[in-house]
């Protein structure tokens, strides 16, 4: 069964005689003349820098209170202001981009570990198997997820680790489809069948052949799901059903601004901008991808 | 076709089955019980209240006369709102979501549609750049962020209109603004690529050759084609606006299903909760169903089966 992971990237090298360029490297060329890509690349790289290091070099936790000092606008010792609790919104706001941009990634992997082994298991088996299992993921389309959602974090408490898989186990629909898709429309390829007929094992075509040329729509399908997860993770946690305090998430932050944005509207402004800013960036990102890599099956 | 119907009609039974099962045994697992927030019920009542909702009952009893009632499409009494049965309540908050909701679409079709069109004729001018990114703020703006931004501005700021509540006519603009803008921004851009794909097709220079005006060439011929991407998005926009309501309608502390829904969760109000989360999947189900069938009828190549 397909794994992801260490394949390079790099098909086999041409034979020495021309050095042409591997669809990667024409990706990566027009990835680089778009702009508004390139901008959302960097400032996603300069958002994951500063709450990755950032709190390093503050003198003050997320966590400590000044009830003293209660919620303050931006000054020069709390750049950002504070929340109401005296807390430094800039180290909650740097904290809740690890939390956020943790959860994206990890639920997104959740995501795509099982609408990848899901589409290529039903796509390589085909007939009866891939039927069921079509057929399986079609029932659960039509389920209404973000109301499961709610009702398994309630179920199971506030757990962080649920949060992971709660929202990884919605958002593996679309990938499963899009896997199969590929590896359906792959199979029937001349160059996998000159692989067969050349008497290649099996594991080989599928790593040396078939994921390399899957991981294209998975890749931007990828960068296309991590907006909607942090956007489902902000939303749970806006209804009061995610990231809990003293813990900090954008989008904990986010509802605690919308409740005092008429005495404080700073604690709404920042953490509003810097996570609709982390979305544009993603989906950005995403559609240069696509446009890069020419996919046009992910367009839903 | 009428057969295509039926038989989508039919399978949407299981899977109303399946939400009914998995949201009674979800909430039958929740720790802690409706009357746990009630402090020092002597134990006698206790038992009484618990004998009145059927709580002493064998689990696979609860769930079979559960899924009776449901059958004959009672949903059981609210633990939580006395005297008041789940369906009395969603009876009255069904017109304040449906509402919402209806301005919502209205909202996303009315701004969405006509961007996406002007986009698509003036392909690649500043206009077309303008609109495409406007439609893109629309797309990565979550609901939670427009909703307390738009009453920051227009409802602190300038004082326009209410922050929050559902009294008067113009306490529906906000809401609905933040619901629909989200959704414009899709349908935009889904209208934009339908409409570019149906404007290189070879009919439209047949159109353009016998000297049919630009507009004429627009509306009465590329435009049905090109929203039959808009018409398949209908359905997952439709959900979305649905289940958008849960944090719209608890920003704006409107008394509609969506907010039942949210605070029937945090009360262990187990019944309204199911009743909801069912009645929303009904919804959806069904709505989905009706866009799909507007699909096919606007889509002669689908039509023939």
């Amino acid at each position: 069964m397909p794994e992801p992971a260490p394949a390079s990237p790099t098909p086999p090298a041409a034979d020495a005689v021309e050095p042409g360029r591997s669809l990667w490297q024409d990706a990566w060329a027009r990835l680089r003349r778009n702009r508004m890509a390139v901008i959302g690349g960097v400032v996603l790289l300069a958002l994951t820098v500063l709450s990755l290091f950032g709190p390093l070099f503050l003198a003050i936790s997320y966590q400590e209170q000044d009830l003293g000092l209660g919620a303050a606008p931006p000054s020069a010792t709390h750049l950002l202001g504070t929340d109401k609790l005296g807390r430094d919104q800039l180290a909650r706001l740097l904290f809740g981009g690890r939390v956020s941009l943790l959860v994206g990634l990890a639920a997104t992997g959740v995501s795509l570990t099982i609408g990848l082994l899901w589409g290529s298991i039903a796509g390589y088996a085909g007939g009866k198997v891939d039927a069921v299992m079509m057929r399986i993921v079609d029932i659960l389309y039509a389920l209404p997820f973000t109301i499961f959602v709610i009702l398994l974090m309630t179920v199971f408490g506030r757990n962080f680790i649920l949060l992971f898989v709660a929202i990884g186990a919605v958002e593996w629909l679309t990938m499963a489809r899009i896997v199969r898709g590929q590896v359906l429309a792959l199979k029937r390829q001349e160059f996998i069948e000159a692989a067969v007929a050349l008497g290649l094992r099996k594991r080989r075509i599928i790593l040396r052949h078939m994921i390399p040329n899957v991981l294209g729509p998975v890749m931007v399908y990828t960068t296309l799901t991590i907006p909607a997860v942090m956007m489902l993770e902000a939303f749970l946690s806006f209804l009061g059903l995610g990231i809990q305090p003293p813990m900090s998430s954008w989008g904990l932050l986010i509802k605690e601004g919308a409740e005092q944005m008429e005495e404080a509207p700073w604690l709404l402004v920042y953490p509003a901008a810097v996570f609709a800013a982390t979305l544009f960036s993603l989906n950005f990102l995403g559609d240069g991808l696509r446009d890069a890599l020419d996919v046009r099956a992910s367009r839903d | 076709m009428l057969r295509l119907i039926a038989r989508r009609i039919l399978g949407t039974i299981p899977v109303l089955f399946v939400v009914a099962t998995i949201t009674f045994f979800m909430m039958k697992a929740v720790p802690g019980g409706p009357l746990d927030t009630e402090k020092n019920i002597p134990q006698e009542i206790k038992v009484q209240i618990e004998a009145f909702y059927g709580l002493d009952q064998p689990l696979w009893k609860q769930y079979a006369s559960y899924m009776g009632n449901l059958l004959r499409g009672d949903l059981g009494p609210s633990f939580k709102h006395a005297n008041r049965s789940v369906n009395e309540l969603i009876a009255a908050a069904l017109p304040v979501s449906l509402e919402l909701g209806g301005l919502a679409l209205c909202v996303a079709l009315l701004v969405g549609i006509p961007l996406g069109v002007v986009a698509a004729i003036r392909q690649n001018t500043w206009i077309d750049y303008l609109a495409s990114s406007s439609a893109m703020v629309g797309i990565c703006m979550p609901t939670f962020v427009m909703g307390p931004l738009l009453v920051l501005v227009f409802a602190l700021q300038f004082e326009l209109f209410n922050a929050s509540g559902w009294d008067f006519a113009r306490d529906r603009v906000l809401p609905a603004l933040t619901l629909g803008l989200v959704y414009a921004g899709y349908i935009a851009r889904l209208t934009r690529g339908g409409m570019l794909e149906v404007l290189n097709q070879d009919f439209i220079l047949t159109a353009r050759a016998k000297g049919a005006s630009e507009a004429r060439v627009v509306f009465r011929h590329a435009l049905q084609g090109g929203l039959l991407p808009v018409v398949s998005f209908l359905g997952p926009a439709i959900a979305g606006i649905l289940t958008g309501s849960f944090v719209i309608e608890t920003i704006f502390n409107i008394p509609g299903l969506g907010r039942h829904f949210v605070t029937s969760v945090f009360n262990r109000d187990a019944t309204l909760t199911i009743g909801t989360a069912l009645f929303y999947a009904a919804l959806i189900v069904v709505l989905n169903l009706a866009a799909d069938i507007a699909q096919v009828m606007l889509n002669p190549k689908q039509r023939v089966e």
